[in-house]
């Protein structure tokens, strides 16, 4: 086999685990997006929000420690005990469903009926908030994320390429487990939407406002809902990317990678944003590979998903599998 | 004929039971503009009360009241003898009151059948896990709510497309579909806001013939709104008519019929 194509496949593989964990920020925006209208710019940070307390409560960081110290002149930073990984996951959501709650109490309750544009600026505004909450809280330093994901080359993987093609792929462990994890995430999240009778609600809260009420349904108890649900993901999501690239500011930027994603898979189709993220991890890794690097100069990995986008939003507006489009005449 | 614990029986014997729901001395205020001026009636189980009056009336008013959707200034309502404090919409509709709505507010993007679906959450109790994982209860109940909502959908013959999205549904049909879905609540109390507003002399048949056929069947208590004076005096048991907010009469058909501010208000009369 050439190597070319061995490379290549390498490669292919290699952009499928990258579109898992950019599906996995896709998913947040989705599902905010189905449930509520809102397209929320803040989950990127969310996610940033999200490992910065995991990490803080996992090292027994007291939060606000810089905020106590310069107003009481206090020297406190560490509670001085270390929380293991399992019950600082649960400790982090609780602090996520206490967002959720704040969230819609303070911000989106008062902004009901409101037009999207108008949702989407206090969706920025949360953000800039919760950036300056996350760096008050916890500090702006680099922090280093471990909460026992494998990490490395597999190498069973490698072992098992390298007497098939006489060379071994890099496949990292962490990529692997990050899929199993959006797996279980996705096919749990789909159970839920479709076939509990809090999912149903969710769907018809997203739908018609007026008629959910006429049939019981609590909106703001749903919105809570749906803003944990999206702080979940977003926990999940700033696990791993933290666990890969460590937990700092630019963690927040990822979001901006879900937008491609997005676009390709449709804002409100879960299984469109898994595939949206797949195609994309793989089409920029490829691309990159194929034409990028031997012939534009490399660097092609920055702007290709916007590329593909914008090819998108001219010939298939609503996505893959963005709901249709009806309009009765 | 009207004795306030009894109940009454109607020429074509169908036993009326005592009050299920009573309105106070409702006033409604929209900043100066008043559009509910003191009015008081009942509902009765079982029977058929209309609520009718020129446009402007404030008869979807009151029937935003009744529904929680509006909480009056001034006044009472009783809802099975006890005193209502004032509600969300949603605590409303889980006490046992289905409503539909004159723009039709229905799941576009949902199919007939989970449209009407939703019209059982008041009625699943199973957890989530469970729900899930479709265990135990969660499947008891999802069954027994299966059931009820497939005899409503027979029962107002729209099984032919309940696996259409409501949004492809033309007019009719969807009014249809969302008297399913409040119906599938078994609600206490039917709400119904102009059933025939926009409909063909063929559709509003069908649907006469459907709310008829629903309270005959289940005996549901319905409440509708209507400005077509003709079908409301065929369906109904007992009419009250509103007329720039206030009450003008109150009575069967033939009463209300007969009384001289009706006949004013609808043929129009120089307001001095």
């Amino acid at each position: 086999m050439p190597d070319q194509l061995i490379f290549a496949m390498e490669v292919f593989l290699n952009g499928l685990m990258a579109g898992v964990l950019y599906a996995l920020v896709a998913l947040g925006f989705v599902l905010i997006f189905k449930a509520s209208g809102i397209f929320n710019y803040a989950q990127g940070v969310m996610a940033l929000f999200a490992a910065l307390t995991l990490v803080g409560v996992m090292e027994g960081q007291v939060p606000f420690s810089h905020l106590v110290n310069a107003v009481l002149g206090t020297e406190i930073h560490h509670f001085g005990w270390h929380v293991p990984a399992l019950l600082a996951i649960a400790l982090t959501m609780l602090v996520m469903i206490a967002l959720a709650w704040a969230v819609n109490h303070f911000v989106f309750r008062h902004l009901v009926n409101q037009e999207p544009i108008i949702l989407f600026m206090a969706t920025i505004g949360l953000a800039y908030f919760l950036e300056g909450l996350g760096d008050i809280m916890w500090g702006a330093d680099i922090k280093k994320l471990d909460v026992g994901l494998p990490q490395g080359i597999n190498t069973i993987i490698d072992e098992y390429t390298y007497n098939l093609f006489d060379y071994g792929f890099f496949i990292d462990n962490l990529d692997i487990v990050a899929t199993l994890i959006a797996a279980v995430l996705v096919a749990g999240l789909i159970v839920f939407a479709q076939y509990t009778k809090q999912g149903r609600a969710m769907r018809a809260v997203a739908d018609d406002h007026q008629a959910a009420l006429s049939v019981g349904i609590s909106l703001n108890w749903i919105w809570v809902m749906v803003w944990s649900l999206a702080g979940f993901v977003a926990l999940v999501a700033g696990i791993v990317w933290g666990t890969k690239s460590g937990v700092q500011f630019s963690l927040s930027l990822i979001a901006l990678k879900a937008l491609p994603v997005l676009m390709l898979g449709g804002f409100t189709s879960i299984p469109g944003a898994i595939v949206g993220g797949l195609i994309i991890g793989v089409g920029e890794k490829l691309f990159e590979f194929l034409i990028g690097a031997p012939y534009l100069g490399g660097a092609t990995e920055n702007w290709f998903a916007y590329m593909l986008a914008l090819l998108f939003l001219v010939f298939r507006p609503q996505g893959l599998f963005g709901e249709k489009i009806i309009e009765r005449v | 004929m009207l004795d306030a614990s009894e109940g009454y029986t109607t020429e074509d014997g169908r036993k009326i039971g005592g009050v299920v729901m009573e309105m106070k001395n409702i006033t409604l205020r929209f900043g100066g503009v008043v559009a509910i001026q003191d009015i008081s009636f009942d509902i009765r189980e079982g029977e058929i009360r209309a609520i009718i009056g020129p446009n402007g009336a404030g008869k979807s008013s009151m029937l935003n009241v009744i529904s929680g959707f509006y909480n009056p200034q001034e006044g009472e309502v009783f809802y099975k003898g006890e005193k209502r404090p004032p509600m969300k919409p949603y605590q409303v509709a889980r006490q046992g009151i289905a409503r539909t709505f004159q723009n039709i507010a229905l799941f576009e993007g949902m199919s007939v059948l989970d449209n009407v679906m939703t019209g059982r959450i008041r009625q699943m109790k199973a957890g989530l896990l469970a729900q899930a994982l479709w265990k135990g209860r969660a499947e008891r109940e999802e069954v027994e709510n299966r059931e009820v909502v497939e005899k409503v959908i027979d029962f107002l013959e729209i099984q032919h497309i309940r696996k259409t999205p409501v949004g492809r549904l033309p007019y009719g049909l969807k009014k249809r579909v969302e008297l399913a879905r409040a119906l599938a609540a078994e609600p206490s109390i039917l709400l119904l806001d102009e059933p025939m507003a926009g409909m063909n002399v063929e559709e509003k048949e069908d649907m006469s013939r459907f709310i008829l056929d629903v309270n005959d069947e289940f005996g549901t208590t319905i409440a509708l709104i209507e400005h077509d004076m003709g079908v409301v005096m065929d369906l109904s048991d007992r009419v009250v008519v509103m007329d720039y907010g206030k009450k003008i009469g109150d009575g069967t058909p033939d009463e209300v019929r007969g009384n001289q501010d009706v006949i004013d208000a609808y043929l129009g009369v120089a307001h001095d």
